[in-house]
């Protein structure tokens, strides 16, 4: 560990090239703490997006035109505006609308902070897509097969839970990863208000170093290693689901 | 269907024949402004966030709907400006993914590596990231055989916004070029077609109708994205927004002031959005 801190001291004292985190300590736990803020961000947003994406799915074969409608209305505004307006309307618009909260040391704070914020944002926006995604999942599969389970006695929620989502599913996973790498990435925008993620950590560390070259690289390299994990990670679960036989 | 004397696709010219199945008519249209529904949700939407601040708004000041008509002329003009990036980025992004797109299909291999490590390079970083790594480490002036060209900060993001358009259009190039099926690539050998010759007449016509669906998809993405540019202190409608906000100094005007710039990209994205998917069912499996 010595050793490559040295390395990385030698490399910036001889060609200058400064990759401050690798052994200044402070700079490597602001780093560290901005890498830990995106994940712990991407996890949150993923799941609320995918829970977000099953109830509007379930939604959108509502019998109500109005509850079908709504979310169309959803999906259609959330697909085609910018996210980072968006966030900025829900960071500062609707966030001044909300009332205020006296913190645990009795100071007036928004009831949503920024993070709070970002999650819901972000989690809204994918979850736009989710549903579009599921909806286009559970299109695929075959009538035939909805037919079958009903003649086999099944109830529509048990068809649904049984068959025709776990079929669903599967024949969107593609989709799904695309729109979650997509997720991941759409995490720097939170840097716009001021969350301490990766981006906001970087630019803060480039700010006091003055290395921006080398943390561009670094943040570069950070990201496609985060998205790559991901990747990796939906393929191995598209592998594991898998039924044989059954090429959807 | 019935278009002079013959209604088989076979016997008409070329280039009729392409537009013959189900001409372009009103129902294309309606399809792509179309979706009553949609509308009906955006606009409760709008009138919603004006009449949440009208009612919050209990003094003499102007009214919350006079005040944000004031500012639209403004904030239209910085979409303009959002506009003309996405375009000038579109245009850049499309000749250099072309470009990529290509060499991934390359036959010779350092070539065809170097770019697909570039395409998924910039496919898979974040666009803000990108833009930041354009604006920093672009030099402010180029110094070409004496020659100072000065470079604008505009010109520096839409070299930043183009990089993340160029990887996907590589893709999509790509993507394009391999749902042609093998044996339009071999008849054409046999033919005694050159593998330019191959790509350029008789590859690429059939690609191109796949590649634009999602070329228009990509250029939505790309006009939205261009409100990054205020994240990096380019005067855009994002920022204009901020300053008629901080020049009016009223809570109330947030919502529909917000409100009414999501609308102005919606109107832009959403008709695009709907010419893609009309154009998707159009050119859905026709080979």
């Amino acid at each position: 560990m010595q050793a490559i801190a040295d390395w990385f001291k030698w490399l910036a004292g001889a060609h200058g090239i400064n990759v401050s985190i690798a052994y200044d300590a402070f700079d490597r736990a602001r780093f560290l703490t901005g890498l830990t803020t995106t994940i712990w961000l991407s996890i949150a947003c993923i799941v609320l997006s995918i829970a977000v994406g099953l109830v509007g799915a379930w939604l959108q074969g509502a019998r109500s035109p109005i509850v079908r409608a709504g979310v169309a209305g959803f999906v259609q505004f959330f697909r085609n505006t910018p996210p980072l307006v968006q966030l900025a309307f829900f960071y500062f618009a609707v966030s001044a609308a909300l009332p205020m909260v006296t913190d645990q040391f009795g100071a007036r704070v928004p009831l949503v902070n920024n993070v709070g914020w970002a999650v819901i944002s972000f989690s809204l926006f994918a979850g736009a897509f989710n549903i579009e995604i599921f909806r286009s999942g559970i299109e695929a599969v075959p009538q035939a097969t909805m037919e079958a389970a009903e003649s086999l006695g099944y109830t529509r929620l048990q068809s649904y839970v049984y068959i025709v989502f776990p079929l669903a599913f599967r024949i969107c996973l593609p989709a799904l990863g695309n729109n979650l790498v997509n997720l991941v990435k759409t995490t720097t925008l939170a840097y716009a208000i001021g969350v301490p993620e990766l981006l906001y950590a970087a630019a803060q560390v480039w700010s006091e170093t003055f290395n921006v070259r080398e943390m561009m690289v670094v943040l570069l390299v950070t990201y496609v290693a985060i998205v790559a994990v991901l990747v990796g990670f939906m393929q191995s679960w598209e592998r594991k689901l898998r039924i044989p036989g059954y090429n959807a | 269907m019935n278009r002079g004397t013959t209604d088989l696709p076979v016997l008409l010219a070329p280039r009729r024949r392409i537009e013959a199945p189900g001409e372009w008519g009103l129902r294309d249209i309606a399809a792509v402004f179309g979706s009553r529904k949609v509308f009906a949700a955006l606009v409760a939407f709008a009138v919603l966030s004006v009449a949440v601040a009208e009612a919050a708004d209990a003094s003499v000041r102007p009214g919350v709907f006079a005040t944000v008509l004031k500012w639209t002329p403004l904030i239209a003009t910085g979409f303009l400006f959002n506009l003309a990036v996405s375009v000038a980025s579109m245009a850049v992004g499309t000749f250099a993914g072309v470009l990529l797109g290509l060499g991934q299909i390359s036959l010779l291999a350092p070539v065809r590596g170097a770019s697909w490590a570039a395409t998924q390079f910039f496919r898979n970083s974040p666009w803000l990231v990108l833009l930041f790594f354009a604006m920093f480490l672009l030099p402010f002036e180029l110094k070409v055989a004496g020659v100072t060209i000065a470079l604008p900060a505009w010109f520096k993001a839409i070299i930043g916004l183009a990089l993340p358009v160029m990887a996907n259009v590589a893709e999509i190039v790509r993507g394009g070029i391999k749902s042609i099926p093998v044996g339009q690539w071999e008849s054409a050998e046999s033919l005694a077609f050159t593998r330019i010759q191959t790509l350029w007449r008789i590859i690429l016509p059939q690609a191109v109708k796949r590649m634009i669906p999602p070329w228009m998809n990509l250029y939505a993405i790309l006009t939205m994205a261009t409100t990054l540019i205020s994240v990096v202190g380019i005067q855009d409608a994002m920022t204009l927004t901020r300053g008629a906000l901080v020049a009016e100094a009223r809570t109330d005007l947030y919502l529909p002031l917000y409100a009414m710039l999501l609308l102005l990209f919606f109107i832009y994205c959403y008709p695009i959005a709907r010419l893609t998917q009309v154009l998707e069912r159009r050119f859905a499996v026709r080979i």
